[in-house]
């Protein structure tokens, strides 16, 4: 009997915890933000109650659950196209911003010593250069003393929203790579090995002698990996970190483009840090649960105005003030309930 | 007496019901990964195995690369773990010292049990390395220099690759053969041996004209568990394989297989024809996987009816 009666309290128990659970708002999609989300949502939490459950299984599966209807919000690291937009009734808006910073294991060269321009890098990537002491590389580092050395190109086996800013900031750079290979979260690459993920990506460069490879800002910070500095489009060398990343994002013309879709490589700005992007959520125009549309407005509200600090902490870059103001006006004006009315008031 | 009868009937259905459903479930999952391929085999038709495109920018998929990409990590595998688990094989039943045979025994199938994921981190942060300074190097100075054959060890030397990817795979599969291969050499009736080495037969004839003839059904059973097994490794192979769609003459150059295709590509998929295309690498592997199983009981029971013949 004893035995029954504590059964029954534990499936009431569980019971309580799914109450409580359906109150937590859901999402699903790129690895890239998943740090930022999952620390945000924890101190969200302790101030509201209401948790974020947030899957990161990959932009293309955060795409594919929000037009599925599975999940509240979809986040990716490639801005879906306006007609894409409009086709499934979405709204897209950015909520961090980051960076790709190309890494080298070479011996003797400090981090961001080493200068490089897009255009050698993508002959480097179409596997044109092959060798570290190429003279196209020497020209641009007199002074350095550069290894006759193979390179070996690292670059993701999976798709990725990474692989999206890095090849788009090629095919910007590169008449040839545009031609041969073009864009997008994956590629058919003319060169090198996979890795899978930016873990696995910094993982090969680290090991493999005369490597290069591309990661978010965050990992190479973290393992502490040999960055270079690369030539913006002013003709600057610049190094990454949060104020380069900063100065793209600000001279980025968000309002021109529909959902925000602004994609933030290759931008003018003599600080400018030529591959930064954002990250982006995806919504249905039309909640059917207004309730829980606006929590997860609230949620996001809430880290654009409180959430920089910790943003900063983890080597990502908070929304522009400016920004945040046009993404407000959005929600007024784009996010609906099935009556037709504003959610976001 | 009428309740015993239906409770027979009862655990009839049911065992029955159960025997059924294994072949429902293998129609079901040949049923969905057809219906799920259907895309790609309609664009690409038959040519699908056999082209060696694979760009999903442009949305033009094949399969040669990964086809070709399991197929070799995994006759590399079967090429080194086949002499060496006869070795252990041989040296457990018939040479080895009796306190010593169960640790070892135990030492095998202990390797059996390692969750192939740590074999796919063994292989890249402590096999890679090692294998890139000290033994390609060696290879390519050695075997490297033989005519045609030698282009297969000459390439990048960075422990990542196609040969790195089968060995990593041959060390998976050797405890697997081994302990089938000791299984049925011990089975081998004492009688026969001791007349074979009564007439002065060497350990080697012995094993060689005894052990194995009497043994044989079982050693291939043994050897297609382990290429089934090698075939569809998933997470150790796409830690060292490299993970390129190319296709090179050289085995230290970066490949793929299907598995570690599949591995990368499924989550970030972003067009149909992309996804239709990974499920039709599925539905390959499917038939490859299927391919061996069913020569390797067409060869036993060849075998079979041969050995019926003889006596």
């Amino acid at each position: 009997m004893q035995g029954f009666v504590r059964a029954c309290s534990f499936v009431v128990a569980l019971g309580g915890a799914a109450v409580v659970q359906a109150a937590d708002i859901t999402g699903a999609g790129a690895t890239f933000p998943y740090p930022i989300y999952s620390k945000w949502a924890e101190i969200y939490k302790a101030k509201t109650n209401v948790g974020l459950n947030y899957q990161s299984i990959g932009s293309g599966g955060g795409i594919k659950q929000i037009k599925a209807k599975t999940v509240d919000f979809g986040a990716s690291d490639m801005p879906l196209k306006a007609e894409e937009l409009e086709k499934d009734g979405l709204v897209q808006f950015p909520a961090v911003i980051g960076g790709v910073v190309p890494v080298v294991n070479l011996d003797g060269v400090a981090p961001g010593a080493m200068k490089m321009t897009g255009a050698v890098l993508a002959d480097i990537y179409l596997g044109k250069i092959k060798k570290w002491n190429d003279p196209a590389i020497v020209a641009l580092n007199t002074g350095v003393k550069l290894p006759d050395e193979n390179i070996t190109v690292v670059r993701r086996a999976d798709g990725s929203g990474t692989t999206f800013l890095f090849t788009n900031y090629l095919s910007k750079v590169n008449a040839e790579w545009k031609d041969k290979v073009g864009m997008g979260t994956a590629v058919q690459w003319p060169e090198g090995v996979g890795g899978k993920g930016n873990e696995g990506v910094a993982s090969y460069v680290q090991r493999i002698k005369g490597g290069i490879g591309y990661v978010e800002y965050a990992y190479a910070k973290k393992n502490k990996m040999i960055h270079l500095s690369l030539k913006n489009k002013a003709g600057e060398y610049v190094q990454p970190d949060d104020l380069t990343f900063q100065a793209a994002a600000a001279y980025a013309e968000w309002n021109k483009v529909p959902g925000f879709g602004e994609i933030l490589t290759e931008q003018p700005g003599k600080t400018s840090w030529p591959i930064t992007g954002a990250s982006f959520v995806l919504m249905h125009k039309v909640q059917a649960d207004a309730v829980k549309g606006g929590e997860v407005l609230k949620f996001f509200d809430w880290a654009f105005k409180n959430g920089q600090k910790t943003a900063e902490d983890l080597d990502y870059v908070a929304l522009p003030a400016t920004l945040v103001k046009q993404i407000d006006v959005a929600w007024r004006s784009g996010l609906k309930d099935a009556s037709g009315h504003p959610v976001w008031k | 007496m009428r309740a015993q009868r239906f409770q027979d009937a009862l655990f009839h259905q049911t065992t029955r019901f159960f025997a059924f459903s294994v072949l429902a479930i293998l129609v079901a999952i040949l049923g969905s990964l057809l219906y799920g391929a259907w895309p790609a085999i309609k664009e690409f038709g038959f040519g699908f195995p056999f082209s060696a495109e694979w760009n999903p920018v442009t949305d033009k998929f094949g399969g040669l690369i990964s086809v070709y990409g399991t197929l070799s990590t995994s006759v590399i595998a079967l090429v080194v773990a086949i002499p060496v688990s006869f070795g252990i094989a041989v040296f457990l039943t018939e040479l080895c010292p009796p306190v010593l045979r169960s640790p070892l025994g135990v030492a095998v199938e202990l390797l059996a049990a390692v969750p192939s994921i740590i074999y796919g981190m063994w292989g890249l942060f402590v096999f890679a390395p090692l294998f890139a300074d000290y033994v390609q190097p060696a290879l390519s100075a050695t075997l490297g220099n033989i005519p045609f054959v030698g282009t297969l060890f000459q390439g990048p030397k960075n422990g990542i690759g196609v040969l790195s990817a089968g060995l990593i795979l041959a060390v998976m599969v050797i405890p697997f053969i081994a302990s089938v291969m000791r299984d049925v050499f011990e089975v081998v009736p004492g009688i026969l041996k001791e007349s074979a080495y009564g007439l002065g037969a060497t350990t080697w004839e012995v094993v060689w004209n005894v052990v194995l003839p009497y043994t044989r059904v079982g050693v291939i059973g043994g050897v297609m568990l382990g290429l089934g097994r090698a075939l569809g490794e998933t997470m150790a192979v796409t830690f060292v394989i490299g993970n390129a769609h190319r296709i090179s003459p050289s085995l230290y150059e970066a490949g793929n297989s299907i598995a570690s295709t599949l591995a990368n590509e499924f989550a970030e998929a972003a067009s149909d024809l992309h996804v239709a295309s990974l499920i039709a690498l599925g539905l390959i592997l499917f038939f490859v996987t299927f391919v061996v199983l069913a020569l390797s009981k067409l060869l036993l029971m060849r075998l079979g009816r041969m050995e019926g013949e003889k006596t």
